[in-house]
């Protein structure tokens, strides 16, 4: 089961969905993350005033950025970490292998990064003969199958138990069809230790970056970037230049948050503050703009930067819990994911912000309150507007918007068998019609409602 | 809230534009008859302005927003001039309130932007309905659409942390007979979405079919809403399905006689 980047959503969600016990499943299991966190929100009487103080608090950061940026980097330098400015993917994966290549190193770990992702350097790496180990659990899970992760809190969501087993068997050895999770995960923890204990570098994400203190926070339930972090003498931290946050007192906010959202835990079991490199050790950051400050720069968009990863708007929505995160062929899914790559490659990205109803739920459960399915409508004229919507429902839609600007005709098309060829392009009653494949028609009544009331009203 | 500022206006003196969305119009007269037939019980005055066709939505929804101009001002020039402009469908109502422009008459667009209502919330919060003298002796799982939900608040939403309400719930409780049963995920979209229904027919489809099983698994006879394009999707589903459940729209339940 490969990676199929160039299916376009519907295509790769269709083919998701022809498994539909696995996709009950896959529904089932993150609606019950999202009713986890709807206890875990409604438990708190303020947690509305806290999504507002979240969302202030970053609208504020992104309208100042350039100044706590370097404020940041003052902080940090002065607390003895080197700082990298990355403006792409690649210059963030060449600072990287310059590190690596300075200090001659061979065995490195790698705590859950969707930067990295993001910038495809276990991809680079690869290619320079490096080979990365992942430490997240459900990360390691997906790169022993060479396989992206498919949500960005819950890399191996679409796999079951026994998937996990055969992948440990064949990588860990472990005993074939035994699916006891406690057996796999005690596998699987022997494996990364020794893993940890080799290390010489450990790369990590980032949470949130205290521009007062240059320090920064990593939250993981597993403890594996502290473990990395604590055996490796040294440490590369890699943060997208929106992690910003003023103060260290803003991290009250956040923090209570994050976790409840992600997964109605109070709290990441470890919440970890690193601040300056311990005796001997070298810390390094690299601050990666790749296409943010595009992002930035783009009024109805910008505030799409608040994400802090949370993944609550990919647990509500239904659209993502029955198509997989696959399905979006990006490294950020989900909603979110739709609105953040279009600005990354629209023409790749075309198809995303129509992978959507535009429900909404998506904004409701945001803790830093962005308007994601708004965004998604607003996208949704940009790719028109650039020319990246194919033709056929370009001409289908200028036909509609004509008649239904001409009364007439609009009444003799509908008269017409109330010809829904005409007024409603998709609903024509054929077996290429994609309504049609599993769905009824409206049967045509005798008349239209406006002809009923020119009989009985007038 | 707009009820307030024409509060002092008496149901019969108000003049209610009737808006009938265009596949309501083509396929589901019934609703619109009903619609019309429960307003003018209330005692409103209402019309039907004959030159209306659509709200934009669909071309604007596919991105193609700037081809629902002319759309636009032939919705103004049939609209104008009424104290409210009422019509039964949640999404129709949220895109006009949300996007209806004519540059040749912003002053009309905007009067209309801002008295438009969906047909529950114009009940509840204008006409601010108490009774009712209809009856509907059956099982009924209602669905919340969710551009009527979470677009026009007509009630609170599971993922926030508010209080709890229901237009038209409210409604339905004035309901002879009416056995209201919700189902276990109370306001999970039904997967239309407009053209999505057609270029994401796969989880369309899926989306349907699981709302329809929650319905189902209280043996409801009807599922009903205030969006018919919400309604036909799953009617769709239910009738390739063989299903015995039925679809209908809360104003033909708001309307049935006693
Ligand atoms: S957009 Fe909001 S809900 Fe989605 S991952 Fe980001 S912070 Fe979380």
């Amino acid at each position: 089961m490969s990676h199929t980047s160039t299916l376009k959503h519907a295509e790769a969600a269709a083919q998701f969905i022809n498994d539909e016990p696995r996709t009950n499943w896959h529904d089932e299991t993150l609606w019950f993350v999202r009713q986890k966190r709807d206890k875990a929100a409604h438990g708190l009487p303020e947690w509305e005033q806290l999504r507002e103080w979240a969302s202030q608090i970053k609208n504020h950061t992104l309208s100042n950025l350039d100044n706590y940026l370097l404020e940041f980097e003052r902080n940090a330098k002065a607390n003895g970490v080197t700082v990298h400015w990355a403006m792409d993917g690649a210059d963030h994966n060449r600072i990287i292998y310059d590190i690596i290549q300075k200090n001659n190193i061979q065995k490195i770990v790698k705590s859950k990064s969707m930067l990295t992702e993001e910038c495809g350097l276990n991809e680079f790496l690869h290619t320079k003969g490096i080979e990365t180990v992942d430490t997240d659990l459900g990360e390691r899970i997906v790169q022993f199958r060479n396989e992206p992760p498919s949500h960005i809190v819950l890399p191996a969501i679409h796999l079951k138990k026994q998937d996990v087993s055969d992948t440990f068997h064949e990588h860990l050895n472990t005993e074939k069809g035994n699916n006891d999770p406690q057996y796999l995960t005690e596998a699987a923890r022997q494996h990364l230790r020794e893993k940890f204990i080799e290390s010489e570098l450990a790369i990590t994400g980032v949470n949130f970056a205290v521009a007062e203190t240059g320090g920064f926070v990593v939250c993981t339930n597993e403890g594996n970037a502290d473990m990395g972090a604590h055996a490796a003498k040294i440490h590369i931290a890699c943060m997208g230049f929106e992690k910003m946050i003023p103060k260290a007192e803003h991290l009250s906010v956040f923090l209570r948050l994050l976790a409840r959202s992600a997964t109605g835990q109070p709290i990441t079991t470890y919440s970890s503050h690193f601040h300056k490199p311990r005796e001997g050790q070298e810390m390094h950051i690299v601050i990666v703009d790749n296409g943010r400050s595009r992002q930035l720069g783009r009024a109805d968009f910008r505030n799409s930067l608040k994400c802090i990863r949370c993944a609550a708007c990919f647990n509500t929505c239904p659209v993502y819990r029955r198509s997989g995160g696959h399905s979006y062929h990006t490294a950020v899914a989900g909603p979110i994911g739709s609105i953040l790559n279009p600005n990354i490659d629209m023409r790749a990205n075309a198809d995303l912000p129509f992978a959507s109803t535009l429900c909404g739920s998506c904004s409701n459960v945001c803790p830093v309150k962005i308007d994601i399915h708004d965004q998604l409508w607003k996208w949704r004229q940009v790719l028109v507007a650039e020319g990246y919507v194919d033709t056929t429902k370009k001409v289908g839609l200028k036909g509609m918007a004509f008649l239904l600007a001409r009364p007439r005709l609009y009444r003799f098309a509908g008269k017409m068998g109330r010809g829904v060829m005409r007024l409603f392009p998709w609903l024509v009653n054929n077996k290429l019609n994609p309504w049609y494949k599993q769905r009824e028609m409206p049967a045509p009544p005798k008349q239209s409602f406006r002809d009923w009331y020119l009989q009985n009203k007038k | 809230m707009h009820a307030d500022e024409h509060s002092h206006i008496k149901n019969e003196q108000m003049k209610v534009g009737l808006f009938i969305p265009c596949y309501i119009d083509q396929f589901y007269p019934n609703v619109g008859i009903a619609t019309l037939q429960l307003l003018e019980k209330l005692g409103c005055h209402v019309s039907f302005p004959l030159n209306q066709t659509c709200c934009g939505q669909p071309m604007a929804n596919s991105g193609f927003a700037s081809l629902s101009k002319s759309c636009d001002k032939n919705f103004v020039s049939n609209f104008r001039g009424f104290d409210y402009i009422v019509g039964p469908s949640g999404s129709c109502v949220l895109h006009l309130k949300e996007h209806l422009h004519d540059e040749q008459h912003p002053g009309e667009a905007e009067h209309i932007r801002k008295h438009v209502y969906e047909l529950t919330e114009f009940l509840v919060d204008v006409l601010k309905v108490e009774k009712l003298n209809a009856s509907f002796p059956y099982k009924v799982g209602l669905h919340n659409s969710c551009h009527g939900q979470r677009g026009l608040h007509l009630s609170s939403m599971s993922e926030r942390n508010l209080p709890a309400f229901s237009k038209p719930q409210q409604l339905l409780n004035m309901v002879q007979g009416l056995e209201l049963k919700m189902p276990s995920r109370p306001d999970e979209c039904c997967g239309f979405g407009g053209t999505f229904c057609v270029f994401e027919e796969a989880v369309s489809v899926k989306m349907g079919k699981d709302r329809i099983a929650d319905h189902a698994s209280n043996e409801v006879q009807y599922i009903t809403g205030g969006d018919t394009s919400c309604l036909m999707h799953l009617e769709g589903i239910l009738k390739r399905n063989g299903s015995k459940v039925k679809t209908i729209h809360i104003a033909e339940i708001l309307n049935s006689n006693a």
